[in-house]
């Protein structure tokens, strides 16, 4: 035990490797740019679910909601003349924590059931709203007429996605540190014991009610930050970032790489996204029933055992490359 | 206005028969079925095909989609359920959510994205004029058929042995166990019978709520309301709750359109906060 925790707040080499790996990518494939693109974003949203699911041990079925509310705040700022992306991914990330804060009320009261319905309940709500509202959000047409400006002035946004990759990996590594430094922090300890046992957490002086808002909060801040990098770097926002799909994508991306300790939400991402491009292209209209599949196979082997597996591996690969011996 | 009420009615009384399975499985096995809805689904194909293939006549398909989709249930129920029931809430969420991914990415792949249509036979065609309300042949029918179910349904659970097994169990089930009550069994029962009941439902709900691949998700809310709001300890809460629902929600569309179903979800959050074990629950229970 007391080795675990010394490995798991020291900076050890592998994270080393996975972030050099990981800015190796665009340039070993440079024509794959978009989907790893897509990939970091994701990476982010599975991120922001890791938190809550992870460390506060929330189910959310409508984790979408905000990474909608974020994708259609960064395509309205930049539509209506704040086209500045750094800025706008602030506001965009604002937007939807004052949401998530509102909203994180609702699921501190009842079981896991109510909670899944409270998150889903909102989700949809906020879909209807965008859909109604099209003269805002353009509806089932979608948000036209997003342009960004330059990023820091300097980085156009180009077809072929180099600024767009860059600029999203590099908001996912620095999101990422906070993250990790949030959960290892007192607070993110107090967050785990809170997911353990509540009633001893409550009992030993943690204000559980106030961590849940806090996480959740932020979680929501993530999410909203996830959708804006994806309206900034499509430059498009489409009723589809509301949809519940998306909310159960993020859910199997996390369960394809273990939640409760960060990583796994970023493996799955790159697991998920190059499955899909592979799928996609086998059959384009019936993917879904392979994410089905597999949702249902993970599942029935035991979730828990997939992730560990997966991360056995991670670890044994990276543990090679930085020169550590296998034990 | 009553006309209003009346397709409220109809629309409630099928939701009930769609929900009361899954209350049920809920409030029994404390399993969440989100895949609720790929059994109605079924029920409601089931019917399509049987018409037009085989021209079986409407009334017949009824029975015939309620025994197979319960025999569907069942046989899904033995093989894989069985296994998730004592795994944490998220394996029951993400395994049944699979399983909605399939059905749905199944049947657009086999039937096609298009709404099916179901030819209704001339006698359950056109409107009547009751006392100056205009009510449709159809939701009269529905309510009849919908009704008799809610009678039959709650005089089995509280006249019959089986009855009082299933309260039993649902009441507590290592109680129930301990007295003898094969709970497994009955649990396999119910769930068949739920899985019916939704096949049914959705074999008399085409015609209202529309049939296409996208139903086991469109309407999982509502089932889920109903149940969350309605509680699952009895038949009856989830029936109020039904109701309310298929009023409200008929209410709404009509009166404010362009809010759609907005109205739903948001009281569907109020009552939750306001209740979180739903409206119709008995005190002290679960």
């Amino acid at each position: 035990m007391a080795a675990d925790w010394v490995r798991r707040i020291a900076v050890n080499h592998r994270e080393w490797v996975f972030w050099i790996v990981a800015i190796a990518l665009p340039l070993l494939f440079p024509g794959k740019l978009l989907l790893i693109n897509e990939i970091a974003i994701l990476a982010l949203f599975a991120l922001s679910l890791d938190l809550l699911l992870g460390y506060a041990g929330i189910i959310s079925l409508g984790h979408a909601a905000f990474f909608g509310v974020g994708a259609y705040a960064a395509g309205l700022l930049a539509k209506h003349g704040l086209a500045e992306p750094l800025v706008g991914l602030l506001l965009s990330a604002a937007a939807a924590a004052v949401l998530g804060f509102l909203t994180s009320f609702l699921v501190l009261r009842g079981s896991d059931l109510t909670r899944l319905m409270v998150t889903m309940g909102i989700g949809l709500m906020l879909l209807e709203l965008a859909n109604r509202f099209d003269t805002i959000t353009g509806g089932a047409d979608g948000l036209q007429g997003v342009v960004m400006a330059p990023l820091l002035g300097l980085f156009a946004f180009d077809l072929a996605g180099r600024t767009a990759c860059a600029y999203s990996m590099a908001i996912l590594l620095v999101l990422f540190l906070l993250a990790r430094r949030l959960v290892r922090s007192p607070f993110g300890l107090s967050l785990r014991a809170v997911k353990a046992n509540r009633l001893r957490a409550v009992s030993v002086g943690v204000p559980a009610d106030t961590r849940l808002v806090t996480i959740y909060t932020i979680a929501a801040a993530y999410a909203g930050a996830a959708g804006a990098l994806l309206a900034q770097t499509t430059q498009f926002v489409s009723l589809d970032v509301l949809d519940f799909h998306r909310s159960a994508d993020v859910l199997l991306v996390l369960v394809l790489g273990g939640s409760g300790y960060l990583y796994g939400g970023l493996i799955g991402a790159a697991i998920f996204k190059v499955m899909q491009d592979w799928l996609a292209a086998q059959t384009p209209q019936y993917w879904q029933f392979w994410i089905g599949l597999l949702l249902v196979v993970i599942v029935l082997a035991g979730r828990e055992r997939v992730a560990v597996a997966i991360r056995r591996r991670w670890t044994a690969l990276t543990r090679r490359f930085a020169g550590e011996p296998t034990p | 206005m009553l006309t209003i009420l009346f397709d409220g009615l109809a629309y409630g009384m099928i939701l009930f028969v769609l929900a009361c399975g899954l209350a049920v499985t809920l409030g029994l096995m404390n399993f969440v079925n989100l895949a609720h809805g790929a059994f109605a689904m079924a029920g409601g194909y089931i019917t399509v095909l049987l018409m037009s293939r085989a021209s079986v006549p409407f009334l017949l398909c009824l029975p015939i989609a309620f025994a197979i989709t319960a025999l569907i249930g069942l046989l899904l129920e033995r093989t894989l359920y069985v296994w998730l029931y004592s795994r944490p809430h998220l394996d029951h969420v993400l395994f049944t959510i699979g399983l909605v991914f399939m059905s749905i990415a199944a049947v657009d792949y086999t039937m096609g994205a298009q709404q099916q249509i179901i030819r209704l036979p001339v006698f359950l065609q056109g409107r009547l004029e009751v006392l100056g309300v205009s009510i449709g042949v159809y939701r009269l029918f529905v309510i009849l058929v919908c009704g008799v179910l809610v009678v039959v349904l709650q005089s089995i659970l509280v006249f019959t042995r089986f009855g009082s097994r299933l309260r039993a169990a649902v009441d507590d089930q290592r109680v129930a166990r301990g007295l003898g009550i094969d709970v497994d069994a009955v649990f396999a029962i119910t769930f068949a019978a739920g899985s019916g009941l939704a096949g049914l439902g959705g074999a008399l709900g085409a015609e209202i709520l529309g049939l296409d691949p996208t139903f086991p998700l469109k309407f999982m809310i509502y089932f889920l309301i109903v149940v969350t709001v309605g509680g699952t300890t009895s038949i009856t809460g989830p029936f109020l709750a039904a109701i309310l629902l298929g009023v409200a929600d008929v209410a709404g569309k009509y009166y404010v359109p362009e809010l759609g179903a907005f109205v739903i979800y948001a009281l569907m959050v109020l009552v939750l906060l306001w209740r979180p074990h739903g409206l119709f629950t008995r005190r002290g229970a679960r």
